[in-house]
């Protein structure tokens, strides 16, 4: 079994917003707390593009390496846990995490922070499987019961796909060879353009 | 002369001596890079699957080929 990893497809993605109530309704998601969310670029104009954004367990997760209690984990099929007990509520990862997964609810007077809470791959957490502790921590546990993450799962034009890295990766090629177009995922070259488009390096100023 | 309030007097300074015996360490100890929480299981440990792992590994299979459409409508 590979690396279980998110990935979204732009040319499906309709920005209905199923994945984001199914995350909620599966692991009864907090009001302010948004596990995952559609992202839209050019909302309302000709050419418009939605993708579902939440936790992708980075293969070197940058959450991991800024936390200062070190309350993250990688499982053996690669998804990014952590162990709330341990969390101290401090946004070090929210800063560092490239895609703002992590959340954090505020519940309280005086805009209270509290522990962390992320997309957990539909994993659970660090509590014993499928318990009332694990639900209430850290959501329904789907993977512990052989069904792969909510979101992905109901994703009404299979946009979002989720599961077996390398399977998900023959999935996506399929479709982009069957269509003949879309295969630019999201990433660097959406972001800042391709690297025969970029700008050539300023000259260094002459020395006077 | 009463030994009762010596017997209360000793049960009172025995619990006050051993009492600290129970007490578990509140403060962790970190250990820079590496996880310090709760262990956690493998998936396929627990019910429905009860250590079988292929069994898991097959529902898991079964489920990622099932976003696959071109797979479900038999195209390919």
């Amino acid at each position: 079994m590979a690396r279980m990893k998110f990935l979204c497809d732009a040319e499906r993605c309709i920005e209905c917003n199923g994945c984001v109530t199914a995350c909620k309704q599966e692991h009864e998601i907090p009001w302010g707390v948004n596990r995952r969310r559609v992202v839209t670029l050019n909302d309302g104009l000709p050419g418009e593009k939605s993708i579902s954004v939440a936790c992708m367990h980075c293969s070197d997760a940058p959450c991991m390496a800024v936390c200062p209690v070190d309350c993250f984990y990688k499982t053996s099929e690669g998804v990014v846990l952590h162990d709330k007990d341990l969390c101290i509520g401090c946004g070090y990862c929210f800063y560092a995490c490239p895609f703002g997964a992590p959340q954090f609810p505020q519940d309280g007077a005086f805009g209270l922070r509290g522990k962390m809470d992320k997309c957990t791959f539909c994993a659970g957490g660090p509590e014993q499987d499928h318990s009332a502790v694990e639900f209430k921590k850290y959501g329904r546990n789907r993977l512990a019961e052989g069904k792969l993450p909510a979101c992905a799962e109901m994703c009404s034009t299979k946009a979002l796909l989720g599961g077996d890295g390398d399977v998900v990766a023959d999935i996506y090629r399929t479709r982009v060879l069957t269509r003949g177009k879309g295969s630019e995922v999201w990433g660097w070259g959406t972001a800042y353009g391709k690297p025969e488009t970029q700008q050539p390096a300023q000259p260094p100023a002459p020395k006077t | 002369m009463n030994a009762r309030p010596i017997v209360f007097a000793a049960c009172v300074l025995a619990l006050a001596f051993f009492g600290g015996c129970g007490e578990k360490p509140t403060v962790t100890v970190y250990k820079q890079g590496q996880y310090q929480g709760k262990p956690d299981n493998v998936p396929w440990q627990s019910q429905p699957f009860n250590n079988d792992k292929a069994s898991w590994e097959t529902a898991i299979k079964a489920r990622n080929n099932g976003q696959n459409e071109y797979l479900r409508v038999g195209t390919q």
